[in-house]
């Protein structure tokens, strides 16, 4: 290799040598940290809610004023939702999936304890709620009618049991046990709630990004609860397709059943899923947009450049290769120089992306760059130069040997 | 000599049209990036109130003792009051002006029973609200103390609902029906939507504002519960009068303090409410209390979001490698006339004047990629408002003060990019560069 007549040409063109490092490590740094935060993003907009999402319907229903029957009038609504072609159950409850927008609160191992165990989402469910949200049941038993009580907004009865998802079983019981035992939410100093049955999971309706659920999106349980409050939402779970139908059927009905209402929202919650990660995977475009047009830039920058040098050293090329050199000989050489300044670029780039990932730790949320990064953004920078110096380096070939005899 | 110089930068430029064309696209990209997250920045964290932010306090008190607190409130404090701190406050005065006020949620059925009922937005809170926030007016007027002491069901409107309602006349003495309940219209806002929406931060930061306003108390009567966050520590006894008796939180108040002394006192006075709160036995802890004014509270509540703050750096960071790249492009473009520059200085042109060209040609550059960059700017802002959820993108637009910006910085920035090459260029020997002919 021809390492020191390079670096002694380098010598006479620092700057040039300099900027092009700087720009690569500054490329370099930028680009790891932001496929790093579109890999996070897509991955966390990718979790499953835990319930099936593509055929469960919500709508949110807001009684005018406070009708003196809303208990009754809202079984009859569930009642017909049920009877409805196509529907396979309906529930209703204070909240679900995928919304940002919920009931959260702390749960216990021992009476009177002073910090909570854990954390979790409150839904309220009922005997039909398993079947209308679509969840699995992987131990114990779902309600029983009999055990389900009305729960009007600004009450605070206990539970008497609980489903709670796999995630949240776990962290409380460790061992794996925790079907039967009994745990307190919080605040409730004296009467426990049993854990009759375990999901296999469901998520918390809180999915954004560093939301205060960010460490435990997975902890939530049923109640068993009717939740007969003003507002509310009705869950209806539909036979694969038929989504569309019912949505369309289930708010005629409903209106004919009581027409002094509100309905809201009537989305299945594959669309609550895209409109809650809207703004996660529109950072990812934006970041991934972004990305492409920085490579472009550095690998144009290195083309104007290169071709500059090209330029300047024709006579010296021309010299060296009516020397003997070949033309391979002098394509070796203008990417031998790429190379080693793209490896100095690359280092300081390395040094930069992680200090810059430090600091969004410490000012954002924002997680600990994974140590494939900083590799993947240097080998892709390497790669960069290596492109970009090689349409410079075939015009600096292509000069004929006489020109050395030419113009001395 | 300008018009001179700038003849000559253009022919220059001309000569090398791909070179040009790579460094104005180069700028024009760099600051079109940079300048769509900055005006989303500058909308963020707009002042709402800017004669008035440092008037406006948002009171804090710790009702719930130092171990109950998330981890997310490092301060130990919570950002709304409970219905018990949140009435004392009111009841003493202690300030020129003061006001509770919570979110919550109407179905309204119109007058014409062919129209649905649908949602409307509704804020519960007193007098003083108009007042201190300088709330406009297109009729009538707001309520009086009066109505907040005698519960009377008046409401004010906003512009919106007015216009859906009654076509945008004037309403006032007319009633609407919220929930079953009707209202006497005292009195229709002008336009006014303050971003952020400053007075209540707990949901959305850019959300609209509300479309009814009634008087606390008469919410409070008639048990209207609250659509934004109510959090607890502990379970209280149920119902609504549970909730007014429990240490909840889920009222948001402000204060206003017109003067330095006034604040200092209104700061003692809160603290010593607090220290009463423990001496009757209801804290069992020392009085921890705060107050932030309005444009502390809007950081401290974070309103701009992560993501925006993300791009802001990403896109200055992206502007800097474009000036790294301008400024490599510029150098070759400039070394690459030595032998022009060695002419010129051989005939008598001074050092100066060839950094004055210079100079003028990085200019120009920076001039054209700067009108480059106001049209990605406003395409950029367009491109934001498909992919992002945040409200305040729809109001936001590259204003007369946006495309300065974006010009100066801009051409600020080529100047930075084209200093060293020009340096450079300025150094030429003559005599070397006409030898080497």
């Amino acid at each position: 290799m021809e390492i020191l007549p390079i670096l002694s040409a380098m010598r006479r063109n620092k700057v040039g040598a300099v900027l092009v490092a700087m720009q690569m490590a500054l490329t370099l740094a930028i680009l790891c940290n932001a496929l790093f935060i579109i890999q996070q993003r897509l991955e966390s907009s990718a979790r499953p809610s835990g319930t099936d999402e593509a055929n469960v319907l919500a709508i949110s229903n807001q009684w005018v004023g406070n009708p003196p029957d809303e208990s009754a009038l809202e079984q009859s609504d569930l009642a017909a939702l049920r009877a409805l072609p196509g529907v396979i159950d309906a529930t209703v409850t204070n909240a679900y999936p995928l919304t940002n927008s919920g009931w959260g609160d702390g749960v216990d191992l021992k009476p009177n304890q002073h910090e909570s165990t854990a954390h979790m989402a409150r839904y309220f469910a009922d005997d039909h709620s398993i079947a209308a949200m679509g969840l699995t049941l992987t131990a114990g038993r779902n309600f029983r009618a009999e055990e389900v009580v009305d729960h009007e907004r600004n009450e605070n009865t206990v539970p008497s049991a609980l489903i709670m998802s796999r995630a949240l079983a776990l962290q409380l019981f460790p061992a794996g046990d925790a079907l039967g035992k009994v745990v307190f939410t919080s605040g409730n100093k004296t009467q426990g709630s049993t854990i009759i049955g375990i999901v296999d999971r469901l998520q918390a309706p809180w999915v954004g990004n560093g939301s205060w659920a960010a460490d435990w999106v997975e902890n939530s349980v049923l109640e068993p609860f009717r939740y007969v409050a003003q507002s509310s939402y009705y869950l209806v779970r539909t036979q694969p397709g038929q989504l569309a139908a019912v949505r369309h059927a289930a708010h005629r009905k409903l209106f004919e059943i009581h027409r002094a209402r509100v309905l809201d929202k009537e989305q299945s919650l594959t669309e609550a899923r895209y409109e809650v990660y809207r703004d996660d995977r529109g950072l990812a475009l934006i970041l991934g947009v972004v990305c492409v047009i920085l490579l472009a830039i550095t690998a144009f920058g290195i083309v104007g450049l290169t071709s500059y040098w090209v330029a300047q050293r024709r006579r010296q090329i021309g010299i060296r290769r009516a020397l003997g050199a070949t033309r391979g000989a002098i394509v070796r050489y203008f990417q031998t120089e790429n190379l080693m300044i793209a490896i100095t670029g690359a280092a300081v780039g390395i040094v930069l992306a992680i200090s810059l990932n430090l600091w969004m730790v410490s000012s954002f949320e924002q997680h600990r760059l994974h140590a494939a990064y900083p590799i993947i953004g240097a080998v892709m920078v390497l790669l960069l130069g290596q492109l970009a110096v090689f349409w410079p380096a075939l015009r600096a070939a292509s000069i004929p040997p006489a020109l050395a005899t030419r113009s001395v | 000599m300008f018009n001179y110089y700038f003849g000559l930068a253009l022919r220059s430029l001309r000569r090398n049209p791909v070179l040009t064309l790579l460094m104005v696209v180069t700028i024009g990209v760099g600051i079109g990036a940079s300048m769509t997250t900055l005006t989303v920045f500058r909308a963020m964290d707009a002042d709402p109130l800017p004669h008035k932010s440092r008037q406006l306090f948002v009171p804090q008190i710790d009702n719930w003792g130092p171990s109950e607190h998330n981890a997310e409130s490092a301060d130990k404090l919570e950002d709304q009051l409970s219905y018990i701190d949140a009435v004392a406050l009111m009841r003493a005065h202690a300030a020129p002006h003061q006001m509770a006020s919570y979110a919550t949620l109407f179905a309204l059925t119109p007058a014409n029973s062919d129209l649905m009922p649908f949602k409307a937005e509704g804020r519960a809170t007193f007098t003083d609200f108009f007042s201190m926030f300088d709330v406009p007016f297109q009729y009538g007027g707001p309520w009086g103390s009066a109505e907040d002491e005698s519960h009377t069901p008046v409401v004010v409107i906003n512009q919106e609902l007015n216009r859906k309602l009654f076509g945008g006349a004037n309403s006032v003495g007319r009633s609407i029906n919220l929930d079953d309940h009707d209202y006497r219209i005292i009195g229709v806002l002008a336009a006014w939507n303050p971003m952020p929406r400053f007075y209540d931060l707990t949901n959305e930061n850019f959300a609209k504002t509300a479309q009814v306003f009634l008087p606390f108390t008469v919410a409070i009567e008639r048990q209207m519960g609250s659509w934004g966050n109510t959090n607890c520590t502990n379970r209280n006894d149920g119902g609504w009068q549970g909730l007014l008796d429990s240490n909840c939180v889920w009222i948001q108040f402000w204060v206003e303090l017109p003067t330095p002394k006034a604040v200092n006192d209104y700061r003692v006075w809160l603290n010593n409410y607090a220290t009463e709160q423990q001496r009757n036995g209801r804290f069992n802890w020392p009085a921890h209390t705060k107050l932030r004014d309005l444009r502390d509270w809007l950081s401290y509540e974070h309103v701009v979001s992560d993501e925006t703050r993300i791009l802001v750096l990403v896109s200055f960071s992206f502007l800097l490698v474009c000036i790294l790249n301008a400024m490599g492009l510029m150098l070759a473009k400039f070394m690459g006339r030595a032998a022009d520059i060695g002419v010129r200085r051989a005939l008598g042109a001074s050092r100066s004047a060839i950094l004055a060209q210079c100079l003028i040609e990085a200019g120009v550059v920076g001039l054209a990629g700067g009108l480059l960059g106001v049209v990605l700017t406003v395409l950029g802002l367009w491109a934001l408002r498909g992919v992002l959820s945040e409200q305040i993108l729809e109001l936001t637009n590259l204003d007369p003060a946006g495309v300065g910006i974006a010009l100066l910085l801009a051409i600020a920035a080529t100047i930075v990019a084209g200093l060293y090459p020009t340096w450079r260029a300025a150094h030429v020997q003559p005599a070397w560069q006409l030898k080497a002919q």
